[in-house]
């Protein structure tokens, strides 16, 4: 049985939420409350000539680009200050805000909004990451559409090409991916004593206030941001709710009554950010003994409209490809491209599950090209302690991959069942090895984002915990409370976290990027630790913890040189299909995990969000195409888009592996992201070996399979 | 249009436009908002209710349909002092409850699946709740929660006890 801070306990959120009592954001009633709705572009790009609103009834206005407070900034601060508010003439994307109507009943709101007449000079778009390279109808972005462009370079790649003796080329292909994550997006926007009060389903409080503030010419204080109970995130909560909580706290300047704007689906699958789409060249210089001498990677990101968080996206995509293979001489180069398409943004993952299976999937090529095991061949080029990473940083950690695969290996039944199955047989075995490096890349905690919590033993003797991060599903509220109550030794049920309200809590960054727990949690034990000295003081006492590097880790983010991550989880997905000879459906027969994440600071927890990441990213993998048909999303129902079901796959069997890490919470890693880094490839893979062809896209439907047959 | 129905065992009467949606009728106008929107297009089932003992997507119905009938909601399952529904208490115990916002409807599809069938196969219990979607658990802990919930309502069945008694679980 487990023991300690692992041992799962009730999720203190459960039992609201299952017994219906949540209020989400679309379920409290605001008194005196304008519906808003967002009119939007109906071309990719060009310039708009004319905005012909219909007479607006009493109670209903038309909010644009003019009403924007004096001196407040028609762009949204997120990395940089690029998107607009509201655009009223450059067009760079279909479904881009033009305005927001706001008013007291939705259905007229939806017919008024039919009837605003825009009129526009079009112009020609590029969409895909092609046409973004060949600025077709002229850059969007600078002179290159680049948003971002970098190298990096490890050992003499080019002499190792100089001495190759053969050199084998892949280009990888992904998509889009929608997050559905299942409550859509919405907020509400209120004026409070002279404050505007932002209630949002986010994972971000303190990204809506930085975005808001300039463009209401406020200081960040007079913003305050509220959480309210948030039904998943997985990225699409990240940033995107900063595009909306601003054109709503536009709209609350100028009529001064609350604001509310709750997507349905379609408009949330139409018009929210989705997962970058990726197209990755490898070309791997083997030597005469079809030894692996050097890489050349070149790597694209399709970025969309606005910058966004795109080159961050980009960043973790190329230091996680070469994911978790010690490749001796590497050049790479990324781009993020600019097109006339919805931004990009964060999905889970951020980027490394791009970079993760195209390394997977070329890898096994390399293994079918020169006729090796692609396991062995894996496994011999396995990253261990010391190693150098692709921006000539350090493994500090034990890396436990090989006793995991014998793990892994024995459960799924891979050699028996590899040797049974001829390549081409209708079965397949796939095995996706991976990692995720925790917290922001680089220096981002340590220069941009600066955690802070604070903990108090208020008057009564209660403790609270202070901080920004938010429960969006992925359990905070709980694993959180474990953390301090495990320090303070008392009832974790007995502790108070509230969802976060900007005006009361530090700053602990953002609820992205698998730090919460590792970065922010280990802020939560320091915190703890501090005030249990205090505890049995009388009256009001108080602690407060802030982020420090962890030593022996350097970054230079002018060179992108150093440790990219101070510490990895690390996993490997095995996969089982059979597809069927005629329709090539695909059945997938076992899903097996295991993963080292240092510490489970709640294994329930843990399971959970393996579970739930796997089934995402099979999804992915299998499942979910989003295509673009003149700058719009094809897909765009619950009905065209599709997600898991119960229907769709097996059981996930997940194992755990510990390796406390010293500067996580009682050695816990991260875990959101490194869970659905892997399934996709394997999943891939395990079609491979099953069809005997070369996969080189995701998702590998049933068609994709036929036209493989067919074409080879 | 005057509606009388029931709704979670109490007689109600609403006066709405027949064709209002009955997620509507529930959520704005009886104020049980347990009931949620995914997707308002009858695919994900965050708005599955039980109407005269079959699940239907809430989003679907016109409020006209509700004239006479059984309605059972989220709020109906734990009752107001008895605690949490044997499903309900299974979703907990298994750390099937994530973000939630499925979860009522969850609960639903499950409760008319037991109520048909008190020992379901695993086929069974996949296709009853193929129409609701989940996107945080990968359903695994949601699998388990049906199945523990059906041994329970058996063995509390056997043992000649209702369903409903409390088991233990408390409000965190
Ligand atoms: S809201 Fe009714 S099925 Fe999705
Ligand atoms: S728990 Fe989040 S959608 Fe099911």
């Amino acid at each position: 049985m487990t023991t300690g801070i692992s041992r799962s306990v009730p999720r203190v959120d459960a039992y609201d939420k299952a017994a219906g009592i949540t209020r989400y954001i679309a379920d409290i009633p605001v008194a005196g409350v304008c519906y808003g709705k967002l009119v939007r572009t109906s071309i990719s790009r060009g310039t708009i000539l004319d905005i012909d609103v219909p007479e607006l009834p009493e109670g209903f206005w038309f909010i644009s680009e003019g009403d924007i407070p004096e001196g407040g900034r028609n762009r949204i601060h997120m990395i940089k200050e690029d998107w607009p508010v509201f655009t009223n003439s450059e067009v760079r994307f279909y479904g881009q805000t033009i305005g927001i109507l706001v008013g007291p009943d939705r259905e007229q709101l939806i017919a008024l909004a039919d009837a605003v007449r825009v009129t526009y000079r079009e112009q020609e778009a590029a969409f895909t990451i092609e046409e973004g390279l060949a600025c077709r109808g002229g850059a969007l972005h600078g002179d290159d559409n680049l948003f971002a462009d970098y190298c990096l370079v490890k050992g003499d790649p080019e002499s190792a090409f100089s001495r190759a003796h053969r050199v084998i080329e892949d280009v990888i292909e992904t998509g889009f991916q929608e997050h559905v994550y299942m409550e859509p997006q919405g907020i509400t926007v209120e004026e409070q004593d002279g404050k505007i009060v932002i209630h949002a389903s986010c994972q971000c409080p303190f990204y809506i206030r930085k975005a808001v503030a300039p463009s209401l010419n406020r200081s960040l204080d007079d913003i305050i941001v509220r959480q309210a109970v948030t039904g998943g995130g997985f990225g699409g909560k990240e940033h995107f709710p900063d595009i909306i909580a601003s054109a709503a706290a536009v709209a609350v300047t100028k009529v001064h009554r609350p604001v509310q704007v709750i997507f349905d689906r379609e408009e949330d699958m139409c018009y929210s950010t989705k997962r970058h789409p990726s197209q990755v060249i490898f070309k791997t210089a083997l030597d005469s003994e079809n030894r692996i001498i050097g890489m050349d990677i070149d790597a694209r990101i399709n970025a969309g409209a606005y910058e966004s968080c795109s080159p961050v996206v980009l960043q973790r995509l190329i230091f996680s490809s070469n994911s978790v293979y010690d490749i001796p001489n590497v050049q790479l180069r990324g781009r993020a491209v600019a097109t006339s398409t919805i931004p990009s943004d964060a999905f889970r993952g951020f980027g490394a599950p791009q970079g993760i299976i195209a390394a997977e999937l070329h890898m096994s090529h390399i293994a079918r090209e020169i006729g090796m095991d692609e396991v062995e061949l894996k496994r011999s080029l396995m990253v261990s302690k010391g190693s150098r990473t692709i921006t000539n940083g350090t493994i500090h950690e034990t890396v436990k991959l090989h006793e995991m695969w014998q793990r892994i290996a024995e459960v799924s039944g891979w050699h028996e069942k590899k040797s049974r199955y001829a390549p081409g047989s209708g079965r397949g075995m796939g095995a996706a090895f991976y990692l995720h490096g925790g917290g922001f890349t680089g220096s981002g905690e340590q220069d941009i984002i600066k955690a802070r919590v604070r903990m108090v033993k208020r008057d009564d003797g209660i403790v609270e915990i202070l901080l920004s991060n938010v429960e969006m599903g992925q359990g905070l509220q709980t694993t959180f409370r474990k953390i301090a109550a495990q320090v303070l030794d008392c009832d974790y049920r007995d502790i108070l976290l509230a969802d976060p309200d900007t005006d009361r809590v530090p700053d602990s960054g953002p609820t992205v990027a698998s730090r919460s727990i590792m970065i922010v949690g280990r802020l939560v034990q320091l915190a703890a630790e501090q005030l249990k000295h205090k505890l049995h003081e009388p009256g009001a006492q108080e602690s407060e913890a802030a982020y420090t590097q962890p030593p022996g880790c350097h970054w230079d983010q002018e060179t992108l040189q150093g440790d990219a991550y101070p510490a990895y989880g690390w996993g490997i997905c095995v996969i089982e299909t059979a597809v069927d000879p005629d329709t090539c459906e695909v059945e997938t027969l076992g899903v097996w995990t295991i993963h080292e994440i240092g510490k489970a600071i709640d294994e329930a927890i843990v399971h959970g969000q393996v579970t739930g990441g796997v089934i995402q990213a099979l999804g992915y993998g299998s499942l979910e195409k989003l295509e673009l048909k003149d700058g719009k999303f094809f897909q765009h129902t619950m009905a065209d888009y599709i997600i898991p079901t119960t229907l769709d796959f097996p059981g996930v069997y997940s194992e755990l592996v510990e390796n406390p890490y010293p500067y996580g919470p009682f050695g816990a890693k991260g875990l959101g992201e490194l869970v659905f880094d892997g399934a996709a490839a394997s999943y891939a893979m395990a079609v491979q070996h099953a069809v005997d062809r070369t996969v080189s896209r995701i998702p590998v439907t049933p068609e994709y399979i036929m036209e493989l047959k067919t074409h080879g | 249009m005057v509606i009388h129905f029931t709704c979670n065992g109490k007689p109600v009467t609403v006066d709405v436009d027949g064709d209002m949606r009955v997620l509507d009728v529930l959520r704005d106008v009886l104020d049980l908002t347990g009931t949620k929107e995914g997707c308002g297009e009858g695919e994900c089932g965050a708005c599955t209710i039980i109407l005269n003992g079959k699940t239907v997507n809430s989003c679907l119905l016109y409020a006209g349909k509700l004239q006479g009938a059984v309605v059972e909601t989220i709020e109906g399952l734990s009752g107001d002092s008895a605690g949490l529904h044997p499903i309900q208490e299974s979703f907990l115990e298994e750390g099937a409850v994530q973000c939630g916002f499925c979860t009522p409807g969850m609960v639903l599809s499950t409760k008319a699946l037991l109520d048909r069938h008190p020992d379901p196969s695993i086929k069974e219990i996949e296709t009853a709740l193929s129409g609701n979607f989940c996107r945080c658990t990968g359903y695994g802990k949601i699998m388990k929660a049906v199945v523990s919930s059906a041994e329970k309502l058996r063995d509390s069945r056997e043992d000649g006890h209702q369903s409903g008694t409390g088991l233990g679980v408390k409000r965190g």
